[in-house]
């Protein structure tokens, strides 16, 4: 269609100028008349008076009966939730367009002459075939918060996981027998100092029994071991009850790998960790100091980024959005490519310049004509966007990802009821659009005179 | 309405646009002059292991989110529940229809899905008809003041859809058809006649007047000529906007939102009130999207060129 398009303003086929077209028919006006009646009623009807409508009820406060004059223009800059929207509008104009477009332009350049390139084509060029509707719960599903549905955060901990080693008991916390108090960041400290000889007993409680990671052995009393302090770590809670409080009783746990650091004044004197069955032995100048179970065994697992949150839902909308609209960004940018004369390129070479100059200073600037297309169009649909925002945005952070377009619907059909503020940010984005429409205009009129 | 621009744009080089339609042109190679550009340079020497490492991990990052969500939506509550959709691969014995079967089974998603279809098809099919009789007239009638008229046309490609929200809902409230299938359809047909005539009365110029004179020769009014002549040469024009206006209103969540109540919302609307409660709702929403999505992905893969041109030509909208 678009190559009829084409041709169609084409001097290889030119259209006649309209007035030497005469009609074949020598129609009589009433007939064209007729031809044209239902679009004309539908267009005025659904488009036009809608655009009349919006301007002067724009000028009108909440329920249409006073007349506020441009109050509710104002209100896109008085209104905290109107301003947010417009804010990220700005956002999304300027980030989301560029991006796309910068994809694009990589996919073109690189698939120019790898074999396979229909193939990739399609891939990129799929998403713009589903309702934003779909892509909105397809990337739904991406962000999931929790590492175990979201394939985005698994990706994120599982790299995190590989750099980092993670506590492996985050919620295990000193049973209330034990002599172990919270000693700020996390940590736990004996109030009693341990002497050697007498072994110590460091009871926890908080993770099930059958939870305990890897699943480890009984724990075992420790043994005294000379000079050195000994003692044992341990889940002090019974499958099934029974069992003393305190006390190391057979078929509780161990908690293999916690870390146990004895301290006097305050500094660290030795260090040890649980063996498999929950004992540790530390030196003898652990002899009269305090232990402490530091806060790096409990720390709460790592489990990724909050994409949906206040501070990150913006961009991984963006996000969702520029795998959307890659592929068209793609397409449109690929076949300016195959228009740009390879005799400049070649030229370019042959004065010595290298790949990425010939790029950089020969195929963008020939280029220039398709991105500005690709930009402005793009630009267009972002100032509109509402579906993915209204799909991925969570109900708590949907005010802070608000943009124009669901700022109208929630203005006037949501709780808001604000059908005058919602006309003024129709008439806004009515307004942002129109140097395109008279763009437009004027390429319709330059063509006609040829 | 920048697309068809595109086209309008370059009017010198037709082919250029042309390719807009065809990605596998960019394919094909070997006879032509010497097309040496970075991607190709980079294609032939050390580095181009590596552009084609990336590239098919680019397509992986691309297939990957809808793959997540074709995986989730055959596997039941539970396993949805305890694992990631990846498990699959190891454990393809999750595989089941049954989220499938449940939906289906609830007669709000198959009236919704039935509600669709009444409101994409007529929406179609009144959107093609008015427009290419306007398109036809526009063409090739003779009336006063005919181009001012089709720049007040083309004037409207670009009216974003919102502005019409707040009207319309309270006219059709008046008309009483707020809340009906047929508010629903009378919005996008609105909307999207603009294109439709731009669209069709571009084509339709390019018909040869021999072809037409000819008609007239034989005696055909009008109407014939519209009927025999007009329609069956501008198939391809029709095909491609047949395709786009279908899938833009099939797709389409918004107007839907505002214009439908509970008997007569499309499938879109139907599964947007479940996304509040999302990672509760998944063996609902994962099937109910794959299902909106099964027609224009057919669509997309059976008509590539078409739908290709046609997404390109109104992307603006």
């Amino acid at each position: 269609m678009a190559s009829q398009l084409t041709t169609a303003g084409g001097p290889a086929n030119p259209v006649p100028p309209a007035g030497k077209r005469k009609s074949v028919m020598g129609t009589r006006p009433w007939v064209a008349g007729l031809f044209l009646l239902p679009a004309f009623v539908l267009l005025g009807a659904l488009v036009v008076y809608p655009i009349g409508y919006s301007v002067w009820r724009s000028l009108y406060d909440a329920d249409g009966s006073g007349f506020v004059g441009l109050g509710n223009y104002g209100d896109l800059f008085g209104d905290d939730a109107t301003f947010t929207a417009v804010k990220n509008t700005a956002i999304w104009v300027a980030v989301a367009p560029a991006l796309v477009t910068g994809l694009g332009l990589i996919f073109a350049v690189l698939t120019e002459r790898v074999r396979w390139s229909t193939a990739f084509k399609l891939v990129i060029f799929m998403p713009m075939a589903i309702s934003m509707l779909a892509a909105g719960i397809i990337f739904r599903l991406v962000y999931e918060a929790d590492p175990d549905q979201g394939v985005a955060n698994a990706v994120v901990t599982g790299v995190h996981d590989t750099f980092a080693e993670s506590s492996v008991y985050p919620k295990a916390r000193p049973s209330t027998e034990s002599d172990l108090k919270a000693s700020g960041g996390g940590a736990f400290t004996s109030t009693g100092t341990v002497s050697a000889g007498s072994p110590a007993l460091l009871p926890l409680v908080g993770i099930a029994p059958d939870k305990v990671p890897g699943d480890p052995g009984d724990a075992e009393s420790a043994e005294p071991s000379g000079d050195g302090v000994s003692g044992t770590v341990w889940l002090d809670f019974k499958l099934g009850g029974g069992g003393q409080k305190g006390a190391v009783d057979g078929g509780e746990k161990a908690l293999p790998g916690i870390e146990v650091e004895a301290v006097k004044d305050g500094k660290v004197v030795a260090s040890a960790k649980a063996g498999d069955d929950g004992t540790f032995t530390l030196p003898a100048s652990a002899d009269g100091a305090r232990l402490r179970l530091p806060g790096s065994n409990f720390a709460a697992a790592y489990n990724g980024v909050d994409w949906l949150g206040p501070s990150l839902v913006t961009p991984a909308i963006i996000g969702a959005y520029a795998w959307m609209w890659a592929g068209f960004a793609m397409v449109l940018i690929a076949a300016g490519l195959a228009g740009v004369d390879r005799n400049l390129l070649e030229a370019a070479r042959v004065d010595g310049a290298n790949e990425w100059q010939v790029f950089r200073r020969v195929t963008v600037p020939l280029l220039a004509p398709v991105l500005v297309v690709v930009l402005i169009t793009l630009m267009i649909n972002v100032m509109k966007i509402f579906d993915l925002v209204f799909i991925i945005a969570p109900q708590p952070s949907q005010d802070e990802a608000n943009v124009l377009a669901l700022q109208l619907v929630n203005a006037s059909f949501g709780g808001g009821n604000n059908q005058g503020l919602g006309s003024a940010i129709g008439i806004v984005l009515l307004l942002l659009v129109m140097p395109v429409m008279i763009v437009n205009i004027r390429r319709l009129r330059r063509e006609r005179r040829r | 309405m920048t697309a068809p621009s595109v086209p309008l744009k370059d009017p010198g080089e037709p082919g250029k646009a042309g390719k807009a339609g065809r990605p596998s042109d960019a394919a094909v190679d070997g006879s032509g002059p010497p097309r040496r550009s970075l991607g190709s340079r980079l294609a032939g020497g050390a580095a181009g292991g590596v552009m084609r490492v990336f590239l098919i991990l680019v397509a992986l990052l691309w297939v990957t989110p809808t793959v997540g969500l074709l995986a989730s939506s055959f596997r039941d509550p539970t396993d949805i529940a305890d694992s990631g959709w990846w498990d699959v691969f190891t454990k393809p014995s999750q595989l089941t229809t049954e989220s499938y079967s449940t939906l289906l089974g609830k007669e709000e998603i198959t009236d919704a899905l039935l509600n669709t279809v009444l409101i994409t098809v007529p929406a179609t099919v009144l959107v093609v008809v008015i427009g290419a009789m306007a398109g036809y007239a526009f063409a090739w009638m003779d009336f006063k003041g005919r181009d001012w008229w089709f720049v007040a046309v083309v004037a409207l490609l670009v009216v974003p859809i919102q502005i019409a929200l707040i009207p319309l809902a309270d006219l059709f409230g008046d008309l009483g058809i707020f809340g009906s299938v047929l508010g629903v359809v009378l919005f996008h047909v609105g909307f999207g006649l603009p294109f439709a005539i731009f669209l069709l009365r571009n084509f339709f110029a390019e018909i040869p007047r021999e072809l037409l004179e000819a008609a007239r020769l034989d005696g055909a009014g009008e109407t014939r000529l519209f009927a025999t002549v007009i329609l069956p040469l501008g198939g391809p024009a029709i095909a491609s906007l047949g395709i786009f206006q279908f899938l833009w209103v099939w797709n389409d969540m918004l107007v839907a939102l505002i214009f439908s109540d509970s008997d007569s919302r499309p499938l879109t609307v139907a599964l947007t009130e479940q996304t509040r409660q999302f990672s509760g709702n998944i063996e609902t929403l994962a099937p109910g999207a794959f299902i909106s999505m099964v027609i224009p992905l057919a669509v997309f893969f059976a008509f590539q060129r078409q739908f290709v041109s046609g997404v390109m030509a109104g992307a603006v909208k």
